[in-house]
């Protein structure tokens, strides 16, 4: 078979070459936050040092971090954390996916929905999440209730419109060949669809998960008594500046978390030019 | 020579797209051997893939009956396997998924899948491929993905629909060869469906001509040559020359019968193309 020779060698192993790009990621995510740290440093011993805002001190990194075990310790953060992220956000999420999935696979495999849906849905999802907000409380009978309804409205659209646009690119010849080979309707779904799609899904996850961050802690500045959003407002109350920042902290810290799982799940199942890397 | 092939028995197929549309073919009938390689020719838009389809249980006839061995084809099934144009593999697997596909929907346990994927691996060449992912592959390497996948379920049928038109000429002349060697050693029926005449004589036992719209057999001719067959034996070559008589007299007969817009062009595309692949093969 002369005609068909290898299209190219692999001269390291892919665990070698996996183990130094990681290694070199984490050294320049390292490096950055220095910086960033750095550059937070600096700005508050410019404060400091102007006598109409030195009382601002309490905002720099050093007291910032001093203050975690302390807020570890009366258990502050970790009910924040429980509030937020598993009462709400989870929660949210999760029925923005149940609804969100079923409603993208709708769009992408009808046209007729998705001709009938696209002005509703464009109308519903351009009216921003927040301004939900009055409505919502009105509507739910607790605070709970009226934010995860906020972020299932926020959350649901990059999620079905991530799975219609995937499914848009599944070619139905893989239908073809998988029925050819004595598939039923549950194998095609588990071994061609969603591997197809998983992709696109947590792709859209990944933007659910931005715009769900982003209404959640605003959300929580009103009204309720648990969460990250009430530790900053409680902190501002209490003027207690090095509290103010730890929360700001673990806000990022756990965005940047939950972003970084979704990627490395949208990494685990992309097959496009998988050769590239 | 093991004979896992079955009687092939079609009677009076007909069919049609939707109700409003022309019949596609009329009246189709076939018989074929056990171990019996078919080939069918006809150009393009004649009905070919329709007849494939319907007789790997992929699409329903409007009319008559298919019988492969004892069974009548109703829907799909791993005791008859097609093998497409494109190789159509999931790109999001690696070669051996790929090859054991049709082993996991059947419930197969994975050791077992491991052992029949290697073996059809090794049928088709490409065991020092086993654990690339299928992109990484040539196009002549992926329609051999495509024919181990086939082979894996060791149906008694092949069917062919075009499977090496959209290679260069060197690898299809290669795939052509080896599918037909690996259909005789097994003792398969193949059924090829092409517009390419140098492909049926290379291949196929027994050539049927479909022309005319709606489709219909028209004419068909032993291929009675010895193997390995070589493009530039004269004894193919004459086989050539008499299919291809065949053919034009076939489809200038269907022509006379019922004109149709765009039969001389099509015709001349036949021609043209069996011509420029032997070229091809002899440069
Ligand atoms: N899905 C379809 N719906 C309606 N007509 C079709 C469809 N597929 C093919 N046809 C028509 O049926 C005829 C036979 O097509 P096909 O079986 O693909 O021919 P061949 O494989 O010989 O080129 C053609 O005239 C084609 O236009
Ligand atoms: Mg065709």
């Amino acid at each position: 078979m002369s005609t068909d020779a290898a299209p190219q060698g692999r001269e390291m192993p892919a665990f070698g070459r996996m183990c130094v790009r990681g290694a070199r990621r984490l050294m320049y995510a390292a490096g950055g936050i220095v910086v960033l740290l750095i550059l937070w440093q600096l700005g508050i011993m410019y404060l400091v040092s102007q006598p109409e805002t030195r009382v601002f001190g309490g905002f720099g990194p050093i007291p910032t971090f001093q203050k975690f075990p302390e807020l570890w310790e009366q258990g502050r953060i970790q009910s924040a954390i429980s509030a937020s992220l598993v009462d709400r956000l989870g929660t949210g999420l999760l029925i923005a996916s149940i609804i969100g999935v079923p409603l993208g696979i709708l769009i992408g495999r009808s046209r007729r929905f998705r001709d009938l849906s696209h002005s509703p849905f464009q109308f519903i999802r351009m009216v921003s999440p927040l301004a939900w907000m009055p409505l919502a409380v009105i509507i739910f009978a607790t605070w709970n209730g009226a934010i995860v309804f906020l972020i299932v409205i926020a959350a649901m659209w990059p999620v079905a419109y991530s799975t219609a646009a995937g499914l848009a690119k599944v070619d139905p010849n893989w239908y073809k060949v998988a029925r050819n080979l004595g598939a039923s309707r549950l194998h095609i779904l588990k071994t061609v669809i969603l591997p197809a799609i998983a992709f696109d899904i947590f792709s859209g996850l990944r933007l659910a998960l931005g715009v769900a961050w982003i209404v959640l802690v605003p959300a929580e500045l009103l009204g309720v008594t648990s969460g990250l959003g009430y530790a900053i407002r409680d902190a501002r109350e209490t003027v207690d500046y090095s509290y103010l920042t730890a929360m700001l902290v673990t806000i990022g810290v756990i965005g940047y978390i939950m972003d970084s799982v979704l990627v490395c799940l949208i990494n685990r199942y992309s097959w496009y030019h998988r050769r590239k890397n | 020579m093991p004979v896992r092939g079955v009687d092939i028995k079609i009677k009076g197929l007909t069919h049609k797209y939707t109700p409003k549309s022309p019949l596609t073919f009329e009246e189709v009938n076939l018989e074929a051997k056990p171990g019996e390689a078919l080939a069918i020719i006809g150009r393009s838009g004649c009905g070919k893939s329709t007849l494939l389809h319907i007789m790997a249980g992929l699409l329903p006839s409007t009319g008559g009956k298919v019988h492969l061995g004892d069974t009548e084809v109703r829907a799909p099934s791993p005791r008859w396997v097609m093998m497409f144009q494109a190789p159509h593999l999931f790109p999001w697997m690696e070669v051996t998924q790929n090859v054991g596909v049709g082993l996991r929907f059947a419930g197969w346990p994975k050791k077992k899948i491991d052992e029949r994927v290697d073996e059809a691996l090794r049928l088709v060449e490409l065991e020092k491929f086993a654990d690339h992912n299928v992109q990484d592959l040539s196009g002549g390497q992926q329609q051999r993905v495509a024919l181990a996948r086939s082979l894996v379920m060791e149906p008694e049928i092949l069917m062919l629909d075009e499977p090496f038109s959209a290679l260069d000429a060197f690898t299809r002349a290669s795939l052509q060869h080896d599918v037909r060697a690996i259909a005789k050693r097994i003792g398969i029926n193949l059924i090829l469906v092409t517009h390419d005449i140098d492909e049926a004589v290379i291949m196929a036992d027994r050539a049927l001509i479909m022309a005319g719209s709606p489709g219909k057999f028209m004419d068909e001719l032993e291929i009675d040559l010895p193997d390995p067959r070589n493009r530039e034996d004269p004894e193919v070559q004459k086989m050539r020359a008499r299919l291809m008589t065949a053919f034009h007299d076939a489809t200038s007969s269907a022509r006379g019968q019922r004109p149709a817009v765009g039969d001389e062009k099509d015709a001349g595309t036949v021609q043209q193309r069996g011509s420029e692949a032997s070229a091809a093969v002899a440069g």
